[in-house]
């Protein structure tokens, strides 16, 4: 593997990563359970689709055939996609999708961190950008995980179940492979095992504080990051979103 | 506009000599352009209007999210979709602002949402029909978007202070949303022959609902002159409408588009574009509940609020829990 492609191959991690998140949290819009709610839902995705255009034009620049991020993001096929499997399970109810989100802020809040330090000023300058945007969406998504875990039995039990279905998803975030040994040595980005730690510190406070019970498994569902098999959710998401796209080829919108 | 068939508590203008003084007072500060605050006297019906009013208002641009948001997932590029979600975000704002202002007449934003969930208030016709292609979103933002302007630009000078506050502030929103709007379906009009035939599907389906978004003709709208009196209205329905009308044609020309009223015709006497009416059993139909969408989209609004019970029940309890504690701690 060249650097470059593994240069392309990180980038898709990262710009996957926001623009499914983003798709997902966007699906909330106008059912949210109260206004405020949905407005912050509504800023998550934006802020998230934003981070995808910059990932994905980045993307397409390494990747030298000419593709705009928005080629890269509606006319590819599951197998192509690279974001982790946790940010593509369905949304489930609210409690789900602020558990999902929060799980996912922590992990992308250290890892962006680190990337401020990236020896490509361009990734560095993505960071710089996201990160912001990605402190506020944690602050918020803990503090909203730590309301329902500790507000009534019944938010108490739904953010568990929430914890206990989406933990197997956790580990995917922090596996290392070629990809990752490339981005290291090259000063790209920081190897994912690495941010482990000072993840599960973080996780470990905030679920604390929210009364909930880490599960004890650290047993990980793998395959989205290196494509090799996403959930059957992502196709359906596919579907849906790169419609147009794929009925009307060719059009400019 | 998001607010039509608003019921004063009364028809037609109470007569000067039948007003107590206080009320005189309250009509002559009207009179001189100086705006009502909430610590004002008002007299309860000006009150239980607003309220009406602003709370129907509040209640379209959360229902509104729905027809856009039926959108979002489908939109066909990473910049649309930003787009769409800024507006659709946008739109929950204005809610909450307009939400906060019927607060400062004494009517809480759980009262209101409930009495839309019951039936008993309403929100603006347009939101109860479809959007079925992806050029609706433009036309919605710019023949929807821009109707709501020509109401709300009217609104700022509207007597309560904080609804001409709350008009000012939207009004910006909403003129980026129709510039927005247009340029989408711009896009699409001088786009593939599909796209075209999807722009002119939108505006053939939008024109008559956007039309309707005004109210009622003026001769049949009767709850207008209170209202204009105290200036919770400061145009007529169809002056409004003209307005919009005159507007939106050489933009339906300029897209190279077909008419969607052959009845539409410059009138050098008037000054005016000719149109013709809505069809007002439709209009009529749709407030009492029957149009394509109602009953879907209050399904889905009351199906948010009571799949979130559980979410509001939680953070409540726990900011009591920190407050105790707070206490406790003290």
């Amino acid at each position: 593997m060249t650097r470059d492609e593994a240069f392309l191959q990180f980038l898709l991690r990262m710009g996957d990563n926001t623009l499914i998140l983003g798709h997902r949290v966007s699906e909330w819009c106008g059912h949210a359970p109260v206004l405020e709610e949905d407005i912050a839902l509504a800023n998550t995705a934006l802020d998230l689709i934003g981070q995808t255009q910059m990932w994905l034009g980045l993307a397409g620049e390494v990747q030298g055939e000419g593709k705009s991020a928005d080629d890269l993001a509606f006319l590819r096929d599951v197998w192509d996609f690279r974001n982790v499997l946790l940010v593509e399970v369905p949304n489930g109810d609210f409690g789900r999708t602020l558990m999902r989100q929060f799980l996912f802020d922590a992990w992308h809040s250290i890892m962006l961190g680190r990337l401020l330090k990236s020896s490509d000023e361009r990734v560095a300058a993505i960071a710089e950008k996201a990160s912001k945007e990605v402190a506020y969406h944690l602050e918020r998504s803990g503090d909203t995980v730590v309301g329902l875990g500790d507000g009534t039995e019944e938010s108490h039990k739904r953010m568990q179940e929430a914890l206990d279905y989406l933990w197997p998803y956790v580990g995917e975030m922090f596996a290392s492979d070629e990809v990752d040994a490339e981005m290291v040595a090259a000063g790209i980005a920081p190897d994912p095992t690495g941010l482990r730690e000072e993840y599960d510190a973080l996780v470990g406070k905030v679920l604390g504080e929210a009364t909930l019970t880490i599960p004890d498994s650290r047993f990980a569902h793998k395959g989205g990051r290196d494509g090799r098999m996403h959930t059957e959710h992502l196709g359906h998401l596919l579907t849906e979103m790169q419609w147009l796209q794929r009925a009307y080829p060719g059009a400019t919108w | 506009m998001y607010a039509q068939m608003i019921k004063t508590a009364r028809t037609g203008v109470k007569p000067r000599e039948e007003m107590s003084e206080q009320e005189r007072a309250f009509q002559d500060k009207i009179d001189a352009g100086i705006k009502i605050e909430p610590r004002d006297w008002m007299p309860d019906d000006y009150r239980a209007t607003l309220i009406r009013q602003i709370g129907q208002h509040a209640h379209s641009e959360v229902v509104g999210q729905l027809p856009e948001g039926n959108w979002i997932t489908r939109a066909p590029t990473l910049e649309r979709k930003a787009i769409l979600l800024a507006k659709v975000q946008d739109e929950a704002g204005h809610g909450l602002y307009l939400y906060s202002a019927a607060e400062t007449l004494g009517e809480s934003r759980d009262e209101l949402i409930r009495l839309l969930h019951e039936g008993r208030m309403k929100y603006s016709s347009i939101f109860n029909y479809p959007t079925l292609n992806w050029a609706d979103i433009g036309a919605v933002g710019w023949l929807v978007d821009g109707a709501a302007i020509i109401n709300q630009v009217a609104l700022q000078r509207t007597s309560y202070g904080p609804y001409s506050r709350a008009m000012i502030r939207i009004c910006k929103e909403e003129s980026f949303h129709a510039r927005q709007g247009y340029h989408a379906i711009m896009k699409m009009a001088f786009g593939t022959p599909e796209q075209k035939k999807m722009a002119q599907d939108a505006v053939n389906r939008l024109w008559f609902p956007a039309l309707m978004m005004f109210g009622p003709s003026d001769k049949d709208s009767v709850h207008s002159e209170q209202s204009m009196a105290w200036k919770i209205k400061v145009k007529t329905n169809d002056e409004l409408r003209q307005q919009f009308v005159d507007q939106t044609v050489p933009q339906i020309e300029y897209l190279g588009l077909d008419l969607p009223d052959p009845n539409i015709k410059w009138n050098e006497e008037r000054g005016h574009y000719d149109f013709s009416d809505p069809d007002w059993s439709e209009f009529f139909d749709v407030i009492k509940g029957n149009g394509p969408c109602n009953v879907d989209r209050m399904n889905a609004r009351r199906k948010a609020w009571d799949d979130g019970q559980w979410v509001r029940d939680g953070l409540l309890a726990h900011a009591r829990k920190k407050a105790a504690a707070k206490v406790a701690a003290e």
